[in-house]
């Protein structure tokens, strides 16, 4: 079996490890970016509503600074997002040569939806001075409806690649009978959807948080971080158990349609009842063993179907060949996954039990180390979720019809690898640039706090006293 | 009609809109390369920075869509270009990033030094990517792509005369024609000092454009007989026309017509990215996969067509709006979240989004 493994893996082509890489690094990237086009429309847009309910100009500052944001990563990810729409072709030829009739179209949908978003944003971010302010409203109010749009088109496309359905094969290996729509609405997309969906919005409210708490921290006690911790804490709070719940049911989902993928998250060696929930450890695919880890007795067996007597298939089951290439990403991946999720439950309770006591940011350091530090957990515990759906996933690109090897393109290997250097250090460069430009604008939007410029939102009205921005 | 022709039409659509707009800003960006030392840069690249700063999402989205009706309804030949010409379209790549990156940063880079930077990023995405963009339409036109995964030669396919004509040609295109809508904003903005400076340039670059048509024509006889017959013999009108465009923009220029001088240049670009379409029609790779045999699912192509006309309901309405508020004056950077100008040049207004 050794051999065979061996073997396996040197019959890959050259180009493979590379073209995996930059595919990997490039989708990553664009993933940060994803949460904020999604989420942080819709949190702008409710402060933008409580400060015209309510006549509370801090709330519209917060709404017009998270609109300015938006806009910066907005454009990254604009630019992110085409580097995927090349490399659908640049790597993956084979993919999009052989399939991209059945699965392209909800690309080709959410193309015009981000065509749409970019001109509502557009109409949004430069109509503050000027438009009436519920006009204003009202006309960025679409922008999350659109976004979610756009994020159900991909995740249906990504869901098809796990649930590959509308297209037959034929005898001669053609695709036919091709029915787009019956692909669009694969057996994944309801729980890859929800649970992406909700993730989303977990990574920017959390983040958006994050960045006021250690404002907080640092001593900026006023209604202004105030409004920009309970605005997005609020909308966290109220998600995370929805993840829970969505969580469990995309897991049990994953354990039927799926098997080899749950075997390598849950670290299944043989299959059988009475299965353990083993955390972390390493696993060695030549023995097909785990060495390491904590091991809970049963548990994953009443996870996966509800009593300790559920049989759950093994890796022992998957020919080797057709095994997850790395088993142990996989199972790490879920691991890191579900724990910040179990930390971000208590984060959530922690906070929901003190707002409802004293309807205030609750004062503990503790609490609110855990908070700044919520946004950057959130967002591992996204890449872990992608780094689960895609490599465990592998060796298929398309799930039990294509293999990966056969989708990657015949460029050189050397071609390869020196765009995967070249991206990574752009990649790097953009990063750091957007983090640098980002900071720059809080920078400056403290200093204009301290100031105290009196330019009123939505043109030449009365100006109301702003001193409550200032710290 | 025939739904595979159809979607070739809009997939032929989207390119020259894409031409028309996507293209131009890189023009404007080789505008912003060129414009010399940061004083007597500044007020043109000011200008630019205005003019295009608000639309390049918008007019980059058109290349995205052209990528994803390809792929969707005609995979083989998507597949066949991109591992073919891997080299120069993921130049195209760095470029588009390196211009998005630039734009998104200069905006609201705090220092000097960064937002130089991010000009020069601007400028030198702003001729990598047209030209190879350019070279991989010539790769397609000479007929360099065979069907298969990168069966063609990495290198040869692009790199040869006609390709590299025709990838300058893009780049000339894109000087063109966004030299002719950056006369039409300095008139719009009232800055009278940048009329000469962008007729010239525009004029400039609409000799330099027709003189390297000029050479592709000649590096395809020479190189694909065939395609240079069908060039000259199915899209002699549509040359005509552009050639007659062009000029007429020229003429246009001196007194500034604004709305009309405009889409003159762009109907000059249209009538030549047409003639291409004419020439190859009905291959989709000449000479050896047509529309018809390259084409998807009947299925697909209806739903992409179902999808169009869908989208053409989504996205004019909300043009037009963008548009009607923009002229009505009701858009404007907001200047309380925005970088203020450190030294603000009078002439040009930001008030106003284009």
């Amino acid at each position: 079996m050794v051999d065979r493994v061996n073997a396996d893996l040197l019959a890959a082509p050259a180009q493979l490890l590379p073209a995996r890489e930059q595919m990997a690094l490039t989708l990553m990237f664009h993933i940060v970016f994803v949460p904020f086009g999604i989420a942080l429309p819709t949190m702008m847009l409710i402060a933008n509503y409580k400060g015209l309910k309510r006549n509370d100009t801090v709330a519209l500052t917060l709404a017009r600074r998270w609109s300015h944001a938006a806009g910066l990563t907005f454009a990254v990810g604009a630019a992110s997002g085409t580097v995927l729409s090349f490399e659908m072709g640049l790597l993956w030829p084979g993919l999009t040569g052989r399939f991209g009739e059945v699965f392209g179209l909800p690309f080709a949908i959410e193309g015009v939806l981000f065509f749409l978003e970019a001109i509502l944003v557009a109409i949004y971010i430069y109509g503050w001075r000027r438009l009436k302010p519920w006009t204003h409203f009202w006309l960025g109010l679409p922008i999350p409806f659109v976004a979610i749009g756009g994020a159900f088109s991909i995740i249906s496309a990504n869901a098809w690649m796990n649930m590959p359905a509308g297209f037959t094969i034929d005898a001669n290996g053609q695709v036919t009978n091709v029915d787009p729509i019956a692909a669009i609405f694969n057996d994944a997309l309801p729980y890859e959807f929800a649970h992406f969906l909700v993730a989303a919005y977990m990574a920017a409210a959390f983040t958006v948080a994050s960045i006021y708490v250690v404002g907080w921290l640092k001593g900026r006690r006023d209604r202004y971080h105030r409004l920009g911790i309970l605005i997005p804490l609020t909308i966290a709070t109220v998600l995370v158990p929805v993840q829970f719940v969505v969580g469990d049911l995309t897991a049990v989902a994953v354990f039927k349609d799926q098997p080899a993928k749950f075997a390598a998250m849950e670290v299944v060696t043989e299959s059988g009842t009475h299965q353990p929930e083993v955390l972390f450890g390493r696993y060695d695919s030549a023995t097909n063993t785990v060495v390491g880890g904590v091991s809970i007795p049963g548990l994953n067996s009443w996870l996966a179907g509800g009593s300790v007597d559920t049989y759950v298939p093994g890796l022992d089951q998957v020919p080797p060949e057709n095994r997850p290439s790395n088993v142990t990403i996989v199972h790490w991946a879920f691991d890191i996954m579900v724990g910040i999720g179990t930390l971000l439950m208590l984060l959530s309770l922690w906070f929901g039990i003190a707002y409802w006591r004293k309807r205030d940011v609750p004062d503990n350091r503790v609490f609110l180390w855990f908070a700044a530090s919520a946004g950057v957990l959130t967002y591992i515990a996204v890449e872990a979720g992608w780094i689960v759906t895609e490599v465990g996933r592998q060796p298929w690109i398309v799930y039990n019809i294509m293999r990966t090897e056969e989708a990657v393109t015949n460029t050189d290997a050397g071609t390869l690898w020196i765009s995967f250097s070249l991206i990574a250090l752009l990649y790097l460069t953009l990063a750091i640039g957007t983090i640098t430009v980002l900071r720059a604008m809080s920078r400056r939007w403290r200093q204009s706090d301290q100031t105290d410029d009196d330019l009123a939102v939505y043109g030449p009205r009365p100006a109301v006293a702003d001193s409550e921005v200032t710290p | 009609m025939n739904t595979a022709i159809a979607v070739a039409g809009v997939m032929m659509l989207a390119l020259t809109l894409y031409a028309c707009t996507g293209i131009a800003d890189y023009g404007a960006g080789f505008w912003d390369l060129t414009a010399g030392g940061r004083d007597r840069g500044r007020l043109p690249r000011s200008l630019i920075d205005n003019a295009v700063t608000p639309v390049w999402e918008a007019n980059h989205v058109w290349l995205i869509y052209v990528l994803v009706v390809c792929w969707t309804g005609f995979g083989s030949t998507f597949a066949s270009v991109m591992s073919t010409l891997y080299i120069p379209l993921a130049l195209a790549l760095l470029g588009i990033v390196l211009r998005a990156a630039g734009f998104a940063m200069s905006k609201d880079a705090a220092r000097a030094r960064m937002r130089h930077l991010a000009g020069w990023l601007f400028g030198i995405g702003s001729f990598l990517t047209p030209f190879c963009l350019g070279t991989a339409v010539g790769a397609v036109l000479t007929g360099r792509i065979p069907v298969g995964n990168a069966a063609g030669d990495e290198i040869t396919s692009w790199l040869n005369p006609s390709s590299i004509l025709v990838g300058l040609l893009t780049v000339a295109i894109g000087a063109y024609v966004s030299a002719v809508y950056l006369l039409a904003e300095a008139h719009r903005h009232g800055t009278a000092a940048l009329h000469g400076y962008f007729r010239l340039r525009a004029r400039a670059a609409g000799v330099a454009g027709l003189l390297l048509g000029i050479g592709v024509l000649i590096a395809l006889y020479a190189d694909e007989r065939q395609m240079a017959d069908r060039v000259v013999q199915r899209g002699w009108p549509l040359l005509l026309l552009s050639l007659a465009l062009l000029a007429g923009s020229f003429w246009l220029a001196t007194g500034v017509r604004v709305w009309l001088m405009r889409l003159v240049a762009a109907g000059g670009i249209a009538a030549l990215v047409w003639a291409w379409a004419v020439a190859q029609y009905p291959y989709l790779l000449p000479f050896s996969l047509t529309v018809q045999d390259g084409a998807a699912d009947p299925a697909t192509l209806r739903w992409l067509l179902i999808w169009f006309v869908a989208a053409l309901v989504l996205v004019v309405p909300a043009l037009t709006l963008l548009f009607w508020l923009d002229q009505r004056g009701e858009l404007g950077e907001d200047p309380a979240t925005s970088r203020p100008e450190p030294v603000e040049p009078e002439p040009v207004e930001t008030e106003t989004i284009r």
